[in-house]
């Protein structure tokens, strides 16, 4: 019992931050799965949606304020698939990548210069930001709430993709990309839906995220942002019960880490988890597996 | 134009750039940011051309150099800390367990091979997998590195999260030139050589290229090891050219900069490489910084926008530009030559309709 | 014409999951023989060159080349259970022999390729000197440092001769992908005969060739074989091809040889005609 409350708010942090990582790794996920694209942006739109949030609460309030960072949120992320994404979509893979890495690259700069590289402080929310008990460990509201959205949301998600038609589009698409042009699918709205999806969910992350961090740096979106993807590879790129699972693991094993004092070496074990599986099983724990023709 | 004709052409150019470069630092004074670029340019010329002749030459994208200069930096740095300094520069760790110091020449390659070795052990594993996967993994080891490095138990070697200071420096800039210059012509040689025409083989098909008899393993180790090492030399470089250096500075923000100095200079293109990382820098560090004054004002009227961060908000808009627009970037696949702009001459004299610059791939 | 053993595929079995694409092969190729494998589309041929030319690791069986065992396997781990070909046991308890495509060019078997892989961003010449990296004596030191100049100018000596005798100089310092398709195939075949290779694989070479250039490419075989001294083994589709140049036929059905025999004895075979469904008006 005593090992059993030290370690509960490690535990439940790590749910938590699992939950937080899920939403991002989704976007990662389904990106991937249909444009084979490492979209290095998106942990960047993530931070710029901690941005948004933090200016406009200073001008309105924040039940107006929520809303209006996740439209502009999705905004962004559609805009930036249809500036640097689209005019490259028949161009070797390598530079699709490059031109995520430029996009990553200029948001971060923006944001250096409107917030002039100082952390800003991220607005607290009512409600979810109470303390409660719970087992006897005192935690943020926020900690209880982020995995049970989570779920809601995956399962919203799955519905989507199983019962609609949008859904089913996008799952042509992730299979056989040219095919699925020449069955009648308009490609470049399944596309930009799949963005407008995956930031919505990035923007809710980073409503959950923020609020357990004192402020938002321009780089502050960099590394959940790697971890949420190596979450993705983790569970199986393309998959989207697989990415949250993945995030699970991630956030659960690196809060533990921290909580037995080797705080330098979160980020690293993400990093060591990544580079095991990619060795061990390259197509992740869902993921199926793909042959080269000759 | 003869093999040997354009030997002596390249020697007589890089002579006449080197008394260029001394003349330069004879007449003018030596806070002229014209250092600062120069100084940079050369060490970031030569990453990107060992970051080229990986992603460029062999095709494997690899995102880990930064990883790889931090390796070259620490060794270099720790290897040559002056024995009266270690006290002061160690001093959480009671001056540090390594009590030699070795010359400058030898530091450096000392780091190159650090780099490699590592290369070498991570390169068995990573290099079976395919290019965005490869870009990931590499990535990632480049961030566990930096963690190692940060890590307090290892405090006696690498002063853990302290700056490691008071290692030599170079003051000329002359000295930055005449290492990257003999790396990168090392390199260049490398690619003109049947290993090289054997990377290229392995990018342009693998498959072909493995029924080509060329082992695929081997030969990405070698490229990915080779490349490794003088990112590792270049790190070292660019510890003298700090004059501190920290296991924070190495993030992976870095290898982009550097992923972008390729791309703008063509991705394939030494030369290229070369001019994008001396214009990337002076616009950085130089010509751009005007953006950044705050109260800038063109004949009475106030340029609004205008403050710290600008630069590179123009910067990072202009290099999307490039990347959307001009994919082939300065030099596309081709090298800037004697013999290319000879024949560009030539051609532009005779009247005959000219082709695009540039000169064969030998 | 000795009957000396060149290649001997030995009750190889290829299965993806639960799908036989090889069903337990046998055959031979003799020194200096034409061999050619048929059978229609998805008849599992590429897949045999595969296993043959080490891109692939068979689930069962093993491939001798003049003599020595090459490549060798048995049903493993997943397969184990999954197998459903035959002669399970027969290499059980042996050493798996799994050697990568290139170790496979360098004993002397080269291959082309169904869809035309070149070295895309290279010259003709160069497509035919990186060939020539395979017979290197020097190692990454004195290639870097020119210490290899013999050796470099018997490379660039050869390819310049190979490339004449393919009628290819006048393309010499063209990128590779500007060639016509039929001489993109020519260069394709050059570049294997550049490893010097003793038995040649050649996959589909007339896929997508008029009747003209057809023919041209049998001349073409015929004459690499005699000039070059190679046993040839290859996969077509075009029967007048087939029958012209062919001193043995063996025919794949459903991953299972169902036929062997010379020209005549092929065209002849019901099984065979039935297989094709009529493909035999094709000559």
């Amino acid at each position: 019992m005593d090992w059993m409350s030290r370690n509960l708010p490690y535990l439940m942090a790590g749910i938590s931050v699992g939950g937080q990582y899920a939403l991002i790794a989704i976007g990662y996920t389904m990106v991937y799965g249909i444009l084979r694209l490492i979209n290095f942006a998106h942990g960047d739109i993530f931070m710029v949606a901690g941005l948004i949030m933090v200016y406009s609460t200073t001008v309105m309030p924040i039940y107006i304020a929520i809303p209006l960072m996740i439209v502009v949120t999705v905004i962004l992320g559609f805009l930036v698939e249809r500036a640097a994404y689209k005019p490259l979509r028949s161009a070797p893979r390598m530079s699709i990548m490059i031109s995520a890495i430029g996009v990553s690259y200029l948001l971060q700069n923006l944001a250096l210069y409107v917030t002039g590289g100082l952390s800003q402080q991220y607005p607290a929310i009512p409600w979810i930001n109470d303390t409660v008990t719970v087992f006897g460990a005192t935690t943020k509201r926020v900690t209880i709430i982020t995995p049970i959205l989570t779920i809601v949301l995956v399962l919203l998600l799955v519905t989507l993709i199983k019962r609609t038609k949008i859904g089913m589009a996008m799952r042509a698409a992730s299979r056989d990309f040219e095919t699925s042009q020449l069955m009648g699918i308009k490609i470049n709205s399944v596309i930009s839906f799949t963005f407008i999806i995956g930031t919505f969910l990035a923007a809710i992350g980073s409503l959950l995220f923020f609020t357990n961090y004192t402020g938002v740096t321009p780089t502050a979106g960099a590394m959940p942002g790697l971890k949420a993807f190596v979450a993705a590879v983790f569970g199986g790129i393309g998959s989207i019960p697989g990415a949250v699972i993945g995030a699970f693991i991630i956030g659960i094993c690196e809060n533990i880490i921290k909580g037995l004092g080797w705080t330098t070496f979160s980020d690293a074990f993400t990093f060591a988890l990544l580079i095991v599986i990619l060795i061990a099983k390259p197509t992740g724990l869902f993921g199926e597996k793909v042959t080269d023709k000759v | 134009m003869s093999t040997k004709k354009k030997n002596a052409w390249n020697v007589g150019l890089i002579a006449a750039l080197l008394i260029l470069l001394f003349l330069l630092e004879q007449t003018l004074p030596s806070s002229s940011m014209l250092f600062t670029v120069l100084k940079k340019g050369a060490i970031y010329a030569l990453v990107a051309v060992s970051m080229n002749l990986l992603n460029g030459f062999t095709g494997l994208f690899s995102l880990g150099q930064a990883g790889f200069m931090l390796l070259g930096a620490y060794t270099y740095a720790i290897l040559t800390i002056p024995m009266e300094s270690r006290n002061s520069v160690y001093q959480y760790f009671d001056g540090g367990i390594i009590q030699f110091t070795l010359p400058i020449p030898v530091a450096l390659i000392a780091g190159g091979i650090a780099a490699a070795v590592f290369a070498y052990l991570i390169g068995l594993p990573v290099l079976r997998l395919k290019s965005d996967y490869l870009a990931i993994a590499t990535l990632g080891f480049a961030e566990i590195i930096r963690a190692v490095f940060q890590w307090d138990k290892l405090g006696p070697v690498t002063n853990g999260s302290n700056l490691l200071r008071n290692f030599p420096s170079f003051r000329s800039v002359v000295f930055p030139f005449v290492v990257a210059g003999i790396c990168i012509a090392l390199i260049v040689m490398l690619i003109n050589s049947t290993y090289g025409r054997a990377f290229k083989a392995i990018r342009d098909d693998e498959i072909a290229a493995e029924a080509m008899g060329i082992n695929l393993a081997h030969h990405k180790r070698l490229a990915f090891v080779i490349s490794s090492f003088f990112a590792g030399i270049s790190g070292g470089l660019l510890a003298m050219y700090q004059t501190t250096i920290q296991a924070s500075m190495f993030k992976s923000a870095m290898t982009y900069e550097i992923l972008l100095i390729v791309v703008i200079g063509g991705i394939g293109s030494v030369t290229g490489s070369c001019i994008s990382s001396f214009l990337f820098i002076a616009c950085s560090e130089w010509w751009l910084r005007f953006l950044d004054n705050e109260n800038l004002y063109i004949g009475g009227f106030h340029v609004p926008f205008l403050r710290p961060g600008f630069r590179k908000v123009v910067f990072a808009v202009v290099i999307m530009a490039v990347v959307l627009f001009y994919r082939q970037g300065i030099m596309g696949t081709k090298e800037f030559s004697v013999e290319g702009i000879a024949d560009f001459f030539k051609r532009k004299f005779s009247g005959k309709k000219e082709k695009k610059g540039g000169v064969s791939h030998e | 014409m000795s009957k000396e053993n060149v290649l001997k595929v030995e009750n190889v079995t290829m299965q993806f999951g639960g799908v036989i694409a090889v069903d337990n092969m046998n055959l031979e190729v003799d020194k200096g023989e034409i061999v050619s494998l048929i059978g229609p589309n998805g008849a599992g041929k590429t897949t045999a060159f595969n296993v043959i030319t080490g891109v692939y690791a068979p689930t069962n069986g093993a491939v001798y080349y003049k003599g020595n065992k090459i490549i060798q396997n048995y049903p493993q781990g997943k397969m184990k259970k999954l197998y459903r070909g035959e002669n399970p046991m027969t290499y059980t308890g042996q050493h798996a022999v799994a050697p990568t495509p290139d170790k496979i060019t360098r004993l002397g078997i080269a291959r082309t390729f169904q869809n035309i892989r070149l070295f895309k961003s290279q010259t003709v010449f160069e497509n035919i000197l990186i060939a020539k990296h395979m017979l290197r004596t020097s190692n990454i030191f004195t290639a870097t440092f020119r210490l290899n100049g013999k050796e470099e100018a018997r490379m660039r000596r050869e390819s310049e001769e190979l490339l004449h005798l393919m009628e290819l100089d006048d393309v010499r310092d063209e990128l590779a992908t500007s060639l016509p398709y039929g001489k993109q195939r020519h260069l394709e075949i050059a570049r294997a005969l550049a490893t010097k290779p003793e038995l040649l694989l050649l996959d589909e070479p007339a896929a997508g060739m008029n009747p003209q250039e057809t023919l041209e490419l049998t001349q073409f075989i015929g004459r690499i074989r005699d000039e070059f001294g190679l046993t040839i083994f290859m996969i077509e589709h075009h029967m007048d091809l087939v029958m012209e140049i062919s001193d043995r036929i063996y025919v794949l059905d459903f991953g299972k040889p169902i036929a062997e025999g010379t020209p005549e004895e092929i065209r002849n075979n019901p099984r065979v005609i039935e297989a094709y469904l009529g493909g035999a008006q094709n000559e």
